[in-house]
């Protein structure tokens, strides 16, 4: 069973994977050494974190054995929004050789570091991703996640050369180049987000490419949450095995978790990045196998380490073994996260953000509500707010321009077009408590 | 010389120009006339009524924005050109229109013809200099019962 699941062209053992099939006794010593150095080195460069620690009471000595994780505070989105932008950092930028955005939850992007050898990782961790997806050295991969600040093209580029494969770079967005390239190239793997992906399908059927008849054989998805349903259309669809992967810009890019052939939840490379479910509510460790939210500690990070990483994804740890014998242990995919961060199109986006855009321009906020639909496979983002006797003009120029203006702001700290629609005054439901402000209507 | 013109904001979907109407019609409030101007997304209704201080409030009461824009109405004869002949005066002043909408009176000859201007004023100067009659709020009205 083995042999067949590991990826080198020959049917045998492919290095790259090593990692993931260590004995669970190993695993831990290298897991335990790695979480002292990580948590030496954050408590010696990061302030933020050494005071947090003498808050406790607590020095890196504290770690005994890796359950005394749990005595570790937690590290949250906002910390990195406060300390914006290089706050978290524990090398100096000499040692910096990249950097990276993502959006937070206000206007300001996160900002996330790596030394060099944080970029070997890195490649080292998606190179082992593509291989649990069946990838080796001969496939040629189209690297269709956006390169930029965001993490996904990088990530899956260095990645996939690690790995021996052939990349091309083709970034984000042009269809139709995309599908030229699929069918001209004989690209045998493509990484990209689920939701483009179906776009990618239907729209190669309207100008007449079945992409079953092409070698395309694998497609590695990441960076939004997709449901079992969307992956048997896209494999029926497009002829190809669709694997999930997982992965968040504060603790390295895509590369945390990978699914296998067994396709039976994803493995996280937790010999650098060690996880816990805990219960969102009251903050304690849960056990493997129980639903709560994940939290990440990156073991080997050097420029930017997160220690106790709450990622607001809900899941839980399955323990036993998975078929294609990796030792990691798996989370379940991600289906719903513990906060109101909506993921569309790969880009995070929090309704604190749309309030800040409508705030800006109206001076107060208006009764809003965000509406997202999923037309040809495409994420579609709406955001609907009432006319108030403040923007309210008996011109169509006039509220055209306050139309435009809302679109711009919220385009401006959000980074994604909306659909922004003036609605009647009361027309949107009010609630009692908390109001409802996300109408998801995707059925991911 | 000017008159009190109310707009409503409306969603462009099935409906929406039915319910404003309905309501200032329950409370025995007369249109004089209305026009709609719309986008794909959504229009503005623009109506001229005698009673527009209660029309605007049944309308607010009943959670529309209302909007209140001074208007300048003028007459023209009911002929061909006569439009045209108000306009050329409008250009050759260099005043600029942000819209217009006309109607004809059900009695008599006239057309009436309703002007909204950034600053209605300095038009209402142009016109009148221009020989055309403005229409003021009593004598429009007195065209109805």
């Amino acid at each position: 069973m083995q042999t067949e699941l590991w990826n080198d062209a020959a049917g045998g053992f492919h290095p790259v994977s090593a990692p993931d099939f260590l004995p669970e006794a190993r695993l831990q010593e290298v897991q335990l050494r790695r979480l002292r150095a990580v948590v030496g080195r954050a408590y010696a460069h990061v302030p933020l974190f050494r005071q947090r620690m003498e808050d406790l009471g607590l020095t890196p000595e504290a770690i005994g054995g890796l359950a005394d994780i749990a005595k570790l505070p937690f590290t949250v989105k906002t910390d990195l929004r406060d300390t914006y932008p290089f706050g978290l950092f524990a090398s100096s930028m000499g040692d910096v050789v990249r950097l990276h955005a993502s959006s937070g939850t206000t206007g300001k992007p996160i900002v996330v570091a790596y030394t060099r050898e944080d970029v070997e990782v890195w490649a080292e961790v998606m190179a082992r991703t593509f291989a649990a997806c069946g990838l080796h050295r001969g496939d040629i991969l189209q690297n269709a996640f956006g390169y930029g600040l965001f993490t996904g093209g990088l990530g899956a580029h260095y990645g996939a050369e690690a790995l021996g494969a052939t990349v091309i770079p083709v970034s984000g967005g042009n269809t139709e180049r995309q599908i030229m390239v699929l069918k001209d190239f004989g690209v045998s793997a493509l990484c990209c987000t689920p939701s483009y992906f179906v776009h990618l399908i239907e729209r190669a059927r309207e100008v007449g490419v079945d992409l079953r008849e092409l070698p395309l054989r694998v497609g590695v998805f990441g960076a939004e949450p997709w449901s079992d349903a969307m992956r048997a259309h896209i494999e029926a669809e497009a002829g190809v095995k669709a694997y999930d992967i997982y992965g968040l810009s504060e603790i390295i890019g895509p590369g945390v978790a990978s699914e296998c052939a067994v396709q039976d939840g994803l493995h996280v490379f937790e010999d650098h990045f060690y996880p816990e479910i805990i219960d969102p509510e009251t903050c304690r460790p849960l056990p493997d196998g129980a639903e709560g939210e994940l939290v990440l500690t990156t073991l080997s990070k050097k420029a930017m380490p997160m220690i106790r990483y709450r990622t607001r994804d809900i899941t839980r740890i399955i323990s036993e073994p998975c078929a294609c014998g990796r030792s990691l242990r798996r989370i379940r995919r991600i289906g719903r996260r513990s906060d109101d961060m909506i993921i569309i199109r790969g880009v995070n986006v929090f309704p604190s953000q749309i309030e800040a855009a409508l705030l800006e321009v109206e001076g107060t906020l208006p009764h809003y509500q965000i509406i997202l639909t999923r037309e040809r496979g495409l994420d579609q983002i709406a955001v609907e707010v009432e006319v108030t006797a403040e923007v309210f003009s008996d011109k169509i120029r006039a509220l055209e321009a306050v139309r435009a203006r809302l679109a711009q702001a919220i385009e401006h700290i959000c980074g994604i077009r909306v659909d922004l629609r003036l609605v009647e005054p009361r027309t949107i439901a009010r609630s009692e408590g908390k109001a409802r402000r996300v109408i998801d209507q995707r059925n991911i | 010389m000017k008159l009190q013109q109310l707009s409503l904001f409306l969603e462009n979907r099935p409906g929406r120009l039915g319910a404003p109407l309905e309501a200032i019609a329950a409370e025995g409030i007369n249109l004089m006339t209305l026009s709609l101007a719309d986008t794909a997304q959504f229009g503005i209704l623009r109506l001229i009524v005698r009673e527009w201080e209660r029309a605007k409030q049944v309308l607010e009461h009943a959670g529309w924005v209302v909007n209140l824009t001074e208007v300048v109405a003028v007459d023209v004869p009911d002929r061909p050109g006569g439009l045209a002949e108000v306009l050329r005066v409008l250009e050759s002043a260099g005043l600029n229109i942000e819209y217009m909408y006309a109607f004809s009176l059900r009695r008599g000859d006239k057309a009436i013809l309703i002007f909204r201007f950034e600053d209605p004023d300095p038009a209402i100067d142009v016109l009148k200099t221009a020989g055309l009659h403005i229409v003021d709020a009593e004598e429009l009205f007195s065209h109805f019962p």
